[in-house]
């Protein structure tokens, strides 16, 4: 469904991505771990076309999207929904025109028809009474599941997080992780996940890969992953420390 | 030496690198206005954003301008003999120059501001992106119904203040400085003719375009956090200021 070869970014003189190969199956959760900082973001924006790479291609059924712009990059972006990291909602729309943006925007489906969908999506979140509140009305939590719900409402094939629980208690990461995978079972859709809620995460994915130094160094089922004989795996996982980072 | 060249160097590319940039999002911004509808709500919005939050501002830079004009006017005209030009004086002056100028300096300072301001914020939060990735065009959504809201707002403003200088300088002419009212208004009206008030509409229009091109491009490329919003916006109103007067001189002198 996605596949991302031999990626490379670099921004001024710091290289952050260093060839990053990646293969994300259709219908399932791939999450990718790894430490803040360390690209996981940059990678997710190329998968959008939000950046552009300097070398490498990632396909996306078929399409190098590295390739495309404007109208044709456009139609493989209708096919991907997006939950940015800090919900990135429209501050000016309220929860219910947030929701609908999506529809609204394409211009394809009449009003009551819209009006059902955001219901739905808002009740499959658990925020049904919260349609005409504004995001800065809402708590962090209820942002991001507002984030989740625009994603789902034009039932994309695929669907990118961007720490979807960055900033959240324990509880509420639970609570999110089960919306995902509520949303996936009902939805179906091909799902990355950059996240290093460890353990949490891998609860919710098919796979894990963890990106270190701007590559690719382990991918498996979340059994396969914990059990990896690489070091970094092994540190990341434990939280410990690496030699650099030691005060 | 080799260091200062360094220096010297490194600034002419930076501002061939920002002219050039700024020239591609005119571009396309002039590309998307003749090949994609208007988004007719947020272009009425914006109509409305520049009318609340400068018409206030206008009114009472507008009346005070045409106040002080009058006084200063009288005192110079006086010298001469002349205090019945003084009319056509304050009216020329803010029809011609200071009305298109000084309105135009007051909207990016309170509405100019708010855009780039606005825009920051969103590019910051990733609300540009989360248009992008919806396939929304973002210069389409957000920036082309601002430049148009600028070119049919301004013109508008301007005649505003316009008018209420004129009278500030009437209230002044007349009641403080015992000109006669037929006096100020029939020189007014020998002396002005349509030429003056094209002159005045010409710089009006293109001052709301370079207004808004100069902020929504600061906003819209906004780095860094809450204190890249602030730099964008400051930067914008700096750059917006210098942009109108030099155009001013550049208009006046080709208009003249």
């Amino acid at each position: 469904m996605i596949e991302i070869k031999d990626l490379h970014k670099s921004f001024g003189t710091q290289r952050v991505l260093k060839g990053v190969n990646l293969k994300i199956e259709e219908g399932q959760v791939t999450a990718v771990v790894g430490r803040s900082g360390g690209g996981k973001s940059v990678l997710l924006k190329h998968i959008v076309g939000l950046i552009k790479p300097d070398r490498g291609s990632i396909f996306i059924r078929g399409q190098d999207i590295t390739k495309l712009s404007g109208k044709r990059l456009d139609e493989i972006r209708s096919q991907i929904g997006v939950v940015f990291q800090g919900g990135a909602l429209f501050d000016s729309l309220t929860v219910y025109d947030n929701v609908a943006f999506p529809l609204v925007e394409k211009g394809k489906l009449k009003k009551e028809e819209i009006h059902k969908r955001v219901i739905k999506a808002l009740s499959d979140v658990g925020l049904q009474g919260m349609e005409y509140k504004y995001p800065a009305e809402l708590s962090g939590g209820m942002r991001k599941r507002v984030a989740l719900a625009r994603a789902l409402i034009s039932e994309p094939k695929i669907i990118l997080f961007d720490e979807p629980t960055t900033g959240l208690d324990p509880i509420l990461v639970r609570t999110i992780h089960k919306l995902i995978r509520q949303a996936h079972e009902q939805y179906g859709f091909t799902g990355l996940i950059i996240s290093h809620e460890i353990p949490e995460i891998f609860e919710i994915s098919d796979k894990v890969a963890m990106l270190h130094d701007g590559k690719i160094i382990e991918v498996g089922t979340p059994e396969e992953f914990q059990k990896s004989e690489n070091p970094y795996v092994k540190n990341f996982i434990m939280g410990l420390e690496e030699q650099e980072d030691r005060l | 030496m080799k260091q200062f060249l360094k220096v010297i160097g490194r600034g002419v590319l930076s501002l061939f690198l920002f002219l050039g940039r700024i020239f591609l999002f005119l571009l396309e911004i002039i590309y998307i206005t003749f090949t994609t509808p208007l988004k007719v709500r947020n272009f009425l919005r914006q109509i409305r954003f520049f009318g609340n939050k400068s018409l206030v501002v206008v009114v009472f830079t507008g009346a005070f301008s045409g106040m002080v004009l009058a006084l200063q006017g009288y005192y110079a005209l006086n010298k001469f003999g002349a205090e019945a030009l003084l009319g056509p004086v304050v009216a020329l002056s803010l029809i011609r120059e200071l009305g298109p100028v000084l309105c135009a300096l007051m909207v990016t300072g309170r509405a100019g501001s708010a855009i780039t301001a606005e825009i920051g914020i969103m590019r910051i939060t990733e609300q540009i992106d989360a248009l992008t990735v919806m396939a929304v065009n973002p210069i389409r959504y957000i920036v082309v119904p601002n430049i148009l809201a600028g070119f049919v707002t301004f013109p508008l403003l301007t005649a505003i203040f316009d008018l209420v200088g004129i009278y500030g300088g009437y209230f002044v002419s007349v009641y403080a400085l015992g000109l006669s009212e037929g006096t100020y208004f029939s020189q007014m009206e020998l002396y002005v003719d349509m030429e003056d008030i094209k002159v005045g509409l010409y710089k009006s229009l293109s001052f709301g375009v370079i207004v808004t091109w100069i902020c929504t491009f600061m906003g819209y490329n906004a780095k860094y956090g809450a204190r890249g919003v602030s730099k964008a916006t400051t930067e914008a109103v700096v750059l917006s200021s210098v942009v109108i007067l030099i155009w001013d001189y550049m208009l006046g002198a080709l208009l003249l």
